[in-house]
């Protein structure tokens, strides 16, 4: 009892530092500041455009909610169904071209030649460009009239070859040029081109790092066994990127469904609404009409999608992490 | 307790304990809240000066932006108030002026295009009082309607820019050619022009000023509209029908294909380039061959829209500054208005854009400028001729929400592609009931 009466009682500063020396506790404390920025810039915003999503909100208004009154909408028209068939089909396209050639290059890389390092290096230029810039630049070479392209095409569908008196090439006459971002089928294809172009090096780069983790034994091995280049390239290097390799296409399809800088750029959609994008399309409505219950609509309608996605990308990393 | 003091580390001056890191990243994050709970929060009215922030378009005309700059700096002088000007390109505005009124904070006067008003109602100051003094009794229809919503005015009409055809003299005479009056006769024009390598050069992307300022006015002149005067949408009907037809025709006959995929400045470019022989435009390009290119400024002129069956119709739409709702410097602001408005002020500018902005008060119709240069006589009579989009009902949000989808934009888009007008009108019928509905 004496004992008891002659221990002070622990000071507030002292039952803090007991706290902290608990491990559950003290990851709890290390873990909030990271969990603040993810509330206050992930969780928020989010939650917000659910919210606006299921109103009748209008720039400067509080607007009133209308449960699912703007997707009714939506499904109602042709403009946004337009804009979701497009932005599946553009990311599809997009990434399966990112992927092959990605890897084209990265096999092509991962050899061993003069200035590799330097080649290496100048293949992730057009990762690196602020993509607003390189845009631009697009821009002026698909442009209608003055493209660089076109007046290369041009001169060469006119210009007479011929070698010691021999035509090889006669003049073929005015030759106008693709219109790369007039024509709707081939405005689709340029705005495609432009996004592979600029994210081929994030999926070379990616697998070459992968292909250099690959133990040069496993070659050999092969190469006793006989196997043919395509064949070591289908039995030995596949399988063992295959993890980074789904890692990289999983999170470039969220980067490309939700992409928003090229087409605002090169077409804002048009012509006709055939390169409108799920993205651009609520930039539209939410930001340009002021119709911000539709625009969260539309934007929040990528969601599930995205989440297939993403949902499939950590089953996957789970039962590799088992394995 | 002698192996316990054996395995702890001696301290260093640069190792930091598990204890102190949690207290003084505490005590960072503590300091980080507070510094954004002040800065988000509104600094005390005391330690406010008296500024005003002016956000408008970059003009197509230099010296336009430059008188602006002026009168702000002369503002500046005669009432101590510090304007920053800010110009951006018009396709920036809207989204612009939607998260300043969403987030409360931004330019206090925003020089609003078209309706836009309509758009932003909610966002703006009620100019009442300043469209009483300012624009009186004496101001277009139009503009009084593109700024007053629910009878509340939310914005004070300024000027406009007028748009016109703008062609080559020089290879209509030597084509025997005359301006077109309708439009078959800018049809016979325009395949004329096409077999001399000079086509007829119009944009029908998705782009804010040339594309709807061709489109709409030709749905109009075959009787064609959005919506009735009740604001029903009737643009399915014949006399659509009739103007996708004609479109097609033109297109094929008359136009540069690569039309489809131009902005707002790609006519500029293509015309000045001498790669078409005509186009609707501002007087912008007019101004620069004057500047630049002198012998093809001699070769040009300008005729107003074609007439068809409907009548003869131009968009038209006023530029309007207006005092947000959330701007602490209102009165500030409506002196600064004041003082774009204040007669000299509003003469100089509209001398220096030569011709390529007009008044919006029959006064100005008898402007010195518009008698200094006979190519440009033409734009003072757009007003005549003008309408707002969502003709014949009345211009509202809706409209404003039609025209920034490009719903009749892409009709004629649609139409020159080949595909049938009667489809396209039940599909724009469809798209617009979305809307106004």
């Amino acid at each position: 009892m004496q004992t008891q009466q002659s221990t002070p009682a622990p000071s507030l500063r002292e039952k803090i530092a007991t706290a902290l020396e608990d491990q559950r506790v003290l990851g709890y404390v290390l873990m909030t500041p990271a969990l603040l920025l993810i509330l206050i810039f992930i969780a928020y915003p989010f939650v917000l455009g659910v919210w606006m999503s299921l109103t009748d909100k209008i720039v400067g208004t509080p607007g009133v909610f209308i449960g699912l009154g703007n997707y009714d909408k939506l499904f109602a028209s042709d403009i946004f169904l337009t804009a979701a068939w497009n932005t599946v089909f553009f990311t599809t396209v997009a990434t399966v071209f990112k992927a092959v050639l990605g890897m084209w290059l990265a096999v092509l890389l991962n050899r061993k030649f003069r200035f590799a390092n330097i080649t290496r290096a100048t293949v992730l230029l057009p990762f690196i460009v602020p993509t607003v810039l390189s845009t631009l630049a697009w821009l002026w070479m698909f442009d209608a009239t003055f493209s660089v392209f076109n007046w290369t095409l041009r001169w060469l569908w006119q210009v007479d070859i011929s070698v010691f008196g021999l035509v090889l090439k006669e003049n073929w006459g005015f030759f106008r040029g693709p219109l790369w971002l007039g024509d709707p089928g081939m405005a689709m294809t340029s705005v495609i081109l432009v996004n592979v172009w600029r994210g081929l090096p994030f999926f070379a780069i990616s697998f070459l790092a992968a292909l250099q983790t690959i133990p040069p034994d496993l070659y050999d091995a092969a190469d006793i066994d006989g196997a043919t280049g395509w064949k070591k390239f289908w039995h030995v290097t596949l399988p063992l990127i295959k993890p980074v390799a789904i890692v990289v296409i999983v999170f470039s399809i969220v980067v490309t469904f939700a992409d928003f800088q090229l087409v605002y750029i090169l077409t804002r959609g048009g012509p006709n609404n055939e390169t409108h994008l799920l993205a651009t399309l609520a930039y539209q409505l939410g930001m340009g009409s002021g119709n911000i219950g539709q625009g969260a609509a539309v934007a929040l309608f990528m969601l599930p999608l995205l989440a297939v996605v993403i949902v499939f990308q950590l089953w996957y990393l789970r039962r590799e992490g088992v394995r | 307790m002698k192996k316990t003091e054996q395995h702890t580390p001696a301290p260093s001056p640069s190792s930091v304990t598990r204890r102190d890191f949690v207290k003084k990243s505490t005590t960072a994050i503590g300091a980080v809240v507070a510094a954004g709970a002040f800065l988000g929060g509104k600094a005390p009215a005391y330690a406010q000066s008296r500024k005003l922030h002016y956000l408008q378009w970059s003009s197509f005309i230099p010296d336009a932006d430059t008188e602006i700059r002026r009168q702000a700096e002369e503002f500046t002088k005669a009432t101590g108030v510090e304007v920053t000007v800010e110009m951006i390109n018009q396709n920036d505005m809207t989204p612009r002026i939607t998260a300043a009124i969403e987030s409360g904070q931004g330019a206090d006067v925003v020089l609003m295009i078209n309706n836009q008003p309509h758009l932003f109602a909610n966002g703006l100051s009620d100019h009442g009082s300043l469209m009483g003094e300012l624009a009186g009794g004496d101001l277009y229809d139009w503009a009084n309607g593109a700024v007053t919503v629910d009878g509340v005015a939310r914005a004070v009409p300024l000027f406009n820019i007028g748009n016109a055809i703008v062609y080559r003299k020089d290879v209509f005479d030597e084509l025997g050619l005359a301006a077109p009056n309708t439009w078959a006769d800018y049809l016979t024009v325009g395949k004329a022009l096409k077999g001399a390598n000079l086509p007829v050069g119009q944009t029908l992307g998705h782009t804010f000023g040339d594309a709807p300022s061709f489109a709409y006015p030709l749905l109009w002149s075959f009787g064609g509209m959005e919506v009735d005067e009740a604001g029903k949408v009737v643009v399915d009907s014949p006399e659509t029908h009739q103007a996708l037809e004609f479109c097609k025709e033109f297109w094929d006959a008359a136009c540069d294909p690569g039309g489809l995929a131009w902005d707002d400045t790609s006519n500029n470019r293509a015309f000045l380039g001498q790669t078409i022989g005509a186009t609707l435009n501002g007087a912008s390009i007019y101004f620069v061959a004057r500047r630049k290119f002198p012998d093809l400024a001699d070769k040009l002129a300008h005729v107003n829209n074609p007439e068809g069956p409907g009548g003869r119709y131009h968009v038209i739409g006023p530029r309007s500054p207006a005092i947000m709702g959330y701007s602490e410097q209102k009165d500030a602001a409506a002196d600064f208005v004041r003082f774009l408005f204040q007669e000299d002020n509003f003469s100089q500018f509209i001398s220096v854009n030569s011709g390529y902005v007009q008044g919006l008060t029959s006064k100005w119709e008898s402007h010195p400028v518009w008698s200094s240069d006979p190519a440009l006589g033409i734009f003072s009579t757009n007003a005549k001729y003008g309408r707002s989009y969502g003709h014949a009902g009345p211009w509202n949000r809706a409209s404003g929400e039609a025209a920034e989808k490009y719903i009749v934009v892409d009709m004629f888009a649609r139409a020159v592609q080949g595909e049938d007008p009667k489809a396209i009108a039940a599909w724009a019928q469809k798209e617009l009931e979305n809307v106004y509905g």
